[in-house]
């Protein structure tokens, strides 16, 4: 393992009992870079990213993560109070849907003050300072701080979302499909904001995109998945402009035409 | 000068002497006495003793004379008077296939060993009002007379397990003893028989209205009656010291077992599913409610989508007790003034501030 | 046929269940021990969990106490009481220094209780994250990872919205600086009472099957913001009968014109301070 890895997964299998799943996973992050998983709905992207976000228990294999201060945490036979802490200090989750990853009934300073409470911040006038400063940097009307997020359109939900997130400065943030349900105008801002982020704050993202636009335009790395298994990775450019694999070819050509 | 209001004790008392007067009803018509609801109101005697979780006729016709006929009000009563009786063990399980049918009928095959068995019911009478009722001592018809039928009477989903049709049923790994609802607190993940448990002895009317929903769409269960059968089974208690068991006499009980759909997965075969319901005494509408509902809180164990209120066991089981539900309801009648005051001087401060906000003092 | 109860109505067997419930609640301080509830002659929401943690713990040389709103003499107080003389046969008492059991719905008594008392509050709901997250299996997850951002996601809002922290009962308490609990829908005047109390305070709610308690002398503190500070009711005027300026006073309607007047709703307290005046 290199020194600086910030996850490192090694033989991961969760399967459900169709036999979907992922299976036999190797994967290593690094602090500061995107990698995307990509491939066809039902190619096993969406269960490998909850199993490293501990959302799903997987059956075999080993998954370690490194914390700020350099300490490795063993995320399968470690404790759940360990792990729920990293996940609430150290960790981000952006949500295709919003309002899986928001709270639609509190105000958007609600929303980005959580974290910051759960970690133990007891001063009203601070929190909605921070809540405010980080309206801005996600490019909200800081005006809009007492408005829920139900009156927010579909991009200012998703940036809220990376607000409510990146509020406890975490080292990595998962990312399900998060320009899934965005129109194109406004899914080129949100990834110029998040490229901006990663650079901003040294983040490392982990994303699942079935859109290979999105990989193009914001991935270091990018992970091809079929039937449950990684069948090519490696530089975004060299997967996208020279792919080897077949299944690779296939999704590539596929996006040539359209 | 105001006076603090005293007198609780007395207005206690009154009210006492009138809900009494209020029960006896016009002194010149006869006393309703128990054995002629135990004998003649059976369905509301029945139901008191499902939901009150207590097999005693006598008293339960009391509980309902005392609640002049107040069913969910009996329950209570009934359940209270429980509390204080000591247990004295537990009756060896019961086999249904044993049971001496009065009634069993399918609703998914023509004809089955043994026979359709209409027995006691109103299914296919015409709900007139019949005027004879109004007097006492209409005439009595005589009672039909009809082969026995074969005992043992295998349910008639076992000829569908024979060619393993449906799914077997088998108990949890290790077979441990069922929990106690009535002496344990109902902890999630609840397992099938605790959730059983706590249909049996919940409210019908909310069941119904459960099981109802699950057939217009929210939850997807495809039932067909298999078997609903009723009549009376012998119950057994082993006594250590005798080292046999002893028969304690005979009890109603009412059965329905649904067939429903269930397409299958990579492991396992497409095969039916079961929804179960059981209840004492006379219980149909009951145990049809509950088999559907039992269906529905299997959509996790079965791998399905859980969508529908009837699919959330803890939506479900928190809320189909009606001693509970009552009490807590009705809780809202008992004075909160006090919070009702720190509501109320809260609103008033946040009103003021309101209006100066506004620059508007009103 | 005649029936026949137990002293104190439960069966011995069921106290020691509870009192073994109580044990653990005791030395768990703000943890919510589920308990096998049993069925009360009283109705759900009414007191049961209460009336069986007294049931559990009296004994025939207590002396009892109970009130409603603050009140002896409320229905509901007249009626646990009188249940408990039928059962128990104990002495009874409205005076909060006499009794050594007090059972209570809603208030705490004004008189500062003393060490060897025992009070017991009936209690609704024992859930505090109840009303912000409906399932008990996500909620006992957050009291295992003392994960309470939740609770101060509400706080937050209120002052959002209203300027101020908008619970004026059944405020939430942080014990022992571990769990979060609910007090009992207690108004947040009495909350400070709560905190290194000399009595032992014992919480009941039989409809959810659950016990809490706080020990003597325990850490009981309410939540808030540091720029928001935990404050209690006040009243301008004083009880028009005693005069008091510091007990909890509630507002009576006298006419139709809508005239008002504040006494006090612990009526021990205000009897007593009128006797000695």
């Amino acid at each position: 393992m290199r020194s600086d890895t910030i996850l490192e997964v090694r033989q991961l299998s969760h399967l459900y009992a169709n036999g979907q799943g992922c299976r036999q996973i190797d994967l290593d992050l690094y602090p500061g870079e995107v990698l995307c998983l990509v491939g066809e709905s039902g190619s096993g992207k969406s269960t490998l990213l909850d199993t490293l976000a501990g959302r799903r228990v997987p059956q075999s294999g080993s998954l370690r993560f490194r914390d700020r201060q350099g300490t490795f945490h063993d995320l399968i036979h470690g404790d759940t109070a360990t792990r729920r802490q990293l996940a609430r200090r150290e960790w981000g989750h952006v949500f295709q849907n919003p309002r899986d990853g928001l709270r639609m009934n509190v105000s958007a300073g609600a929303n980005i003050s959580e974290r910051l409470m759960a970690l133990g911040q007891r001063h009203y006038g601070h929190l909605r300072a921070q809540a405010r400063d980080w309206l801005e940097r996600v490019e909200i009307d800081p005006a809009r701080l007492d408005d829920l997020p139900a009156s927010f359109s579909g991009g200012m939900q998703q940036r809220l979302q990376i607000a409510r997130n990146l509020v406890t400065a975490p080292s990595l943030v998962f990312m399900d499909e998060p320009t899934g349900g965005l129109d194109v105008s406004v899914q080129a801002r949100f990834l110029d904001l998040v490229r901006r982020l990663v650079h901003e704050h040294g983040l490392a993202i982990l994303m699942v995109t079935h859109d290979l636009g999105v990989a193009r335009l914001l991935a270091h790395r990018t992970v091809v998945m079929q039937h449950g298994r990684i069948v090519e990775s490696g530089l975004t450019d060299q997967i996208l402009d020279d792919p080897q694999h077949a299944y690779t070819q296939l999704l590539v050509s596929s996006i040539v035409q359209a | 000068m105001y006076v603090a209001v005293k007198g609780g004790e007395t207005a206690i008392g009154h009210a006492a002497q009138l809900l009494a007067h209020a029960r006896r009803g016009d002194t010149a018509l006869a006393e309703l006495e128990c054995r002629q609801l135990a004998g003649q109101l059976r369905h509301a005697v029945h139901r008191v003793m499902q939901e009150g979780s207590l097999f005693d006729e006598t008293l339960a016709a009391l509980a309902l004379k005392q609640a002049a006929g107040d069913v969910v009000e009996a329950v209570f009563l009934l359940r209270a008077f429980r509390t204080t009786l000591p247990r004295l063990g537990s009756t060896r399980p019961i086999d249904t296939a044993a049971m001496r049918v009065r009634r069993r009928v399918s609703g998914t095959f023509k004809d089955i060993p043994g026979g359709q068995v209409l027995g006691p019911t109103a299914d296919y009478t015409q709900r007139l009002l019949d005027p004879q009722l109004l007097q006492c001592g209409a005439a009595h018809s005589e009672l039909p007379q009809a082969d026995p039928l074969p005992n043992p009477l295998p349910s008639v989903l076992d000829t569908l397990g024979a060619e393993g049709l449906i799914e077997a049923e088998l108990p949890p790994p290790g077979d441990p003893a069922p929990s106690d609802l009535t002496t344990q607190p109902l902890m999630f993940p609840a397992d099938r028989p605790t959730r059983l448990q706590n249909l049996a002895r919940g409210d019908e009317g909310f069941l119904l209205g459960l099981a109802y929903s699950t057939q217009r769409g929210y939850a997807e269960n495809h039932p067909f009656a298999g078997e609903i059968r009723m009549g009376e089974l012998e119950l057994f208690l082993e006594v250590p010291e005798l080292g046999f068991a002893v028969s304690l006499g005979e009890m109603t009980v009412t059965e329905c077992q649904m067939i429903n759909q269930f397409a299958g997965s990579a492991s396992e075969p497409p095969q039916f599913t079961r929804g179960y319901g059981l209840a004492v005494g006379e219980a149909e509408r009951k145990t049809m409610a509950m088999a559907l509902v039992d269906r529905a809180l299997r959509a996790q164990e079965l791998g399905e989508r859980i969508t529908a209120p009837a699919q959330q066991a803890e939506f479900v089981l928190y809320h189909t007790d009606n001693v509970e539900a009552s009490g807590f309801v009705q809780h809202l009648k008992l004075p909160h003034y006090v919070d009702f005051q720190a509501e109320l001087s809260l609103l008033r401060t946040l009103r003021q501030e309101h209006e100066t906000r506004q620059g508007d003092p009103a | 046929m005649k029936i026949e109860f137990n002293f104190a109505f439960l069966d011995e067997n069921t106290k020691r269940m509870i009192r073994r419930g109580l044990l653990k609640a005791v030395a768990i301080p703000g943890y919510q021990v589920p308990f096998g509830s049993r069925e009360m002659p009283l109705p759900y929401g009414w007191g049961t969990g209460g009336i069986q943690v007294t049931a559990s713990v009296i004994g025939r040389d207590d002396c009892l106490k109970v009130i409603d709103q603050g009140a002896d003499d409320t229905t509901n107080a007249v009626n646990i009481r009188s249940f408990f003389q039928k059962v128990t046969g104990v002495a009874t008492t409205t005076s909060t220094a006499r009794a050594s059991l007090i059972q209570t719905r809603h208030r705490i008594p004004e008189t500062p209780l003393r060490p060897g008392q025992i009070m017991v509050f009936q209690v609704p709901e024992p859930e505090p994250l109840r009303t912000l997250e409906a399932s008990e299996q996500e909620t006992r997850t957050l009291h295992a990872y003392q994960d309470y951002g939740l609770m101060h996601v509400k706080l937050y809002e209120d002052i959002a919205r209203h300027g101020h922290i908008a619970t004026s009962y059944d405020y939430p308490v942080m014990v022992n600086g571990r769990y979060l609990a609910s007090p009992s829908p207690i108004p947040k005047f009495d909350n400070p009472k709560l905190h290194h109390s000399p009595a032992l305070l014992l919480f009941g709610a039989g409809r959810e099957k659950r016990l809490h308690a706080i020990p003597p002398w325990t850490r009981v503190e309410s939540l808030a913001f540091d720029d928001h500070p935990f404050e209690v009711q006040g009243w301008e005027a004083p009880c028009s009968l005693c005069g008091s300026r510091d007990s909890y006073l509630d507002e009576i309607v006298t006419d139709n014109a809508g005239s008002r007047l504040y006494v006090c709703s612990d009526t021990d307290y205000c009897t007593s301070r009128r006797e000695e005046a």
